[in-house]
Formats: C-alpha cells, sequence, structure tokens
C-alpha cells in the first residue's frame, strides 16, 4: 500500500460497532432491542454487555447503540 | 448435628436459603448432545447444575440452547467462571449470568494455566471479594488448602469447593486428609468439586463428610454415560448413609465374626 492511498482511508470509514469479537455495520437509530430482533434471538435467554457494562433486560428497548460500541450477547451452555 | 438425623426425609442440605435432597451437583458439558445432557442428569438425580456463559452463536440463532433441554425451573442452574483465568474476567462472567439468568447464586472458579487448571488462589480471593460485595452468593472452587478455605469462608462464600484431583481428570480423591481437615473446620457447606472419575470416587468424599459432590465428566466420559449417572446418585446416596451410620473403627488385628464359643473340639 503506497502512502497515498492510506491517507484517504480513515475520512471514508462507516459507523460500525463491534458485536461478539466482530465488526459489524451500524445502522442508524438501532437499539439492543432491535438489533436481537434482526438476528432472531429471544431476549429473555441471552444477555448484553455494551462496553463491559451489563444492558438490563428491562433497558433493551431505550438503550441506542453508538459508532464504536463494543457489545457482547452471551447465553448458557453445557459446562462443568 | 448431621448425624443425628434419623430419617432419610429430613436429610437435607442447605446453601444460600436453598435446600436440597439430592446430594449430586453436575455439569452440563462434555455431552454428546443436549438429548444426552437431559438423560443423563435426569439419572443422576440432581437437583442443581453447573452452566457455561458464551457468547451466542451469531450464525446459527436458532440453534437449540441448553434451557430447551434442561429447564432452569426444575434445576437450580450454578452458572460457572470455567475457562477465566483472571477476577475481572470471572466477574465480567458472572455479571452476565446473573443478567442472563436472574440469580445470585453462582460457581466461582479462576483457574491457572494448563496443564494443570489449579485453582488460581489469590485471583480467587480478589473475585470473591468483589461478588460479595456486588450482592452474589458464591460456591466457590478453591484449593485443598484448609488456611485458603477457611478465608473464603470468613469472606462470605455460602460454599466451600476443594478439588480432589485436577479438572476432567479422573484420578479421584487424592487428598483426603486434607479434605477432612477441611470439612472439620467449615460451618458451610463442603463440596468436593472436580477429580472424580467413579463411583467409588464419589462415594469416599460422601463417607468423608462432604456435604455433596460436583462432578461432569465423570458421567459424560463414561462409555455409558447414563448408567454412570445412576451409579453416581447411588454412590453419593451410599455415601452419605455411611458416614451418617459412622464407619467401624479400623483395627490392625483381625476380629473374629463368629463366636468362639461352641466349638466343636
Amino acid at each position: 500500500m503506497t502512502d497515498a492511498s492510506q491517507a484517504t482511508l480513515p475520512s471514508f470509514t462507516l459507523p460500525s460497532f463491534t458485536l461478539n469479537g466482530e465488526p459489524r455495520p451500524l445502522a442508524s437509530a438501532m437499539t439492543v432491542a432491535d438489533l436481537l430482533a434482526t438476528l432472531g434471538l429471544d431476549g429473555r435467554k441471552v444477555a448484553v454487555e455494551r462496553n463491559e457494562a451489563i444492558v438490563p433486560r428491562s433497558t433493551y428497548a431505550t438503550t441506542r447503540l453508538e459508532p464504536g460500541d463494543s457489545l457482547e450477547i452471551v447465553h448458557f451452555i453445557g459446562g462443568g | 448435628m448431621d448425624q443425628a438425623i434419623t430419617s432419610d426425609a429430613d436429610d437435607l442440605w442447605t446453601v444460600a436459603g436453598r435446600s436440597f435432597r439430592s446430594r449430586l451437583v453436575v455439569g452440563t458439558g462434555k455431552y454428546k448432545d443436549l438429548e444426552e445432557t437431559a438423560a443423563a442428569i435426569e439419572a443422576s438425580g440432581a437437583e442443581m447444575v453447573t452452566v457455561a456463559v458464551r457468547r451466542v452463536n451469531l450464525s446459527d440463532p436458532k440453534a437449540p440452547m441448553l434451557q430447551d433441554y434442561v429447564d432452569p425451573k426444575k434445576y437450580t442452574y450454578l452458572p460457572n467462571t470455567a475457562g477465566c483465568h483472571t477476577a475481572r474476567e470471572a466477574v465480567r462472567t458472572l455479571r452476565l449470568a446473573r443478567e442472563a439468568g436472574g440469580w445470585n447464586l453462582v460457581k466461582l472458579e479462576v483457574l491457572g494455566p494448563p496443564p494443570h487448571l489449579y485453582p488460581d488462589m489469590p485471583g480467587t480471593f480478589e473475585a470473591a471479594e468483589a461478588l460479595i460485595k456486588d450482592g452474589f452468593e458464591v460456591m466457590v472452587y478453591c484449593a485443598d488448602d484448609p488456611l485458603a478455605a477457611h478465608r473464603l469462608e470468613a469472606m462470605g462464600c455460602v460454599a466451600i469447593m476443594p478439588l480432589g484431583a485436577p479438572i476432567g481428570s479422573g484420578l479421584g480423591i487424592q487428598n483426603p486428609a486434607m479434605l477432612s481437615l477441611i470439612i472439620e473446620q467449615s460451618k458451610v457447606p463442603v463440596l468436593v468439586d472436580a477429580g472424580v472419575g467413579t463411583a467409588s470416587d464419589a462415594a469416599i468424599g460422601m463417607e468423608l463428610g462432604c456435604t455433596a459432590v460436583l462432578l461432569n465428566s465423570a458421567i459424560a466420559h463414561a462409555r455409558n454415560p447414563i448408567l454412570m449417572a445412576r451409579a453416581m446418585k447411588a454412590a453419593v446416596e451410599a455415601g452419605r448413609l455411611a458416614w451418617r451410620a459412622g464407619r467401624m473403627p479400623r483395627r490392625m488385628g483381625a476380629d473374629p465374626s463368629s463366636p468362639l464359643g461352641g466349638l466343636i473340639r
């Protein structure tokens, strides 16, 4: 890559967030509830963490995702 | 004292205000599939099961979930921190577990590196302190160290769970003397957690006076997990009965069981 192409990159980055370690584009005005619905996940069976803070289930519909957010969505699996 | 219990119906154990009849706590990992998990747990008679907290598989959101097979209304879920090697990871994991499940009773384990995964006690103390402060009821996996066990109890842990041998090793209870010391000094339940390989190991743990036994691999990695689940249920019951009965004293010499009088000459 040349110096010239590197210089043009940052100005065109689309808004994105990180979900379970993977970058994703961020549609405008998306809440945690919207995200769970888009993913097809049952909100009663998962827990959500945003920027290392728990998102209480009661606030899914009002918690808006911001560019650069880091989200974790977890559930219970078999373990000893 | 437990030994005064004469009726099986009264022989319950209590942790964090919840009472249980089964003294076998089982893990839900390492099974072939969720059907086998459910069948083995049913056969074990366990009322409390450990579960792990992991990222949802976003590529398959409709995949069957553990709750669909092991009903959290029927079994007390005990979320663990398996795979956590620092206090920070463990606390973060259990905060998520509390949100996912809605309960405070958890199994804390902060582990050292492979190949032994030995309990990291400084990390365990740090995590236990943070969790208790945050309102959790902590059942704690720990070293078979009476000082560490005492310190965890004094901090407010609701159950002390020393290992019998490394996690998943199936080596059996390698430390009966240290376990006995911990059992003797503890006012909260003591569970042997890790190391049980087969039914006799579970019975030994109960005969030593453990409140209950926690195991996973011994059932899940048996050739027939359902049969081993039944074996573990019977072994824990037998070991508990033997402890309540009080074993005979050991002696170095023979003591004939048949009368010496009336022998023909």
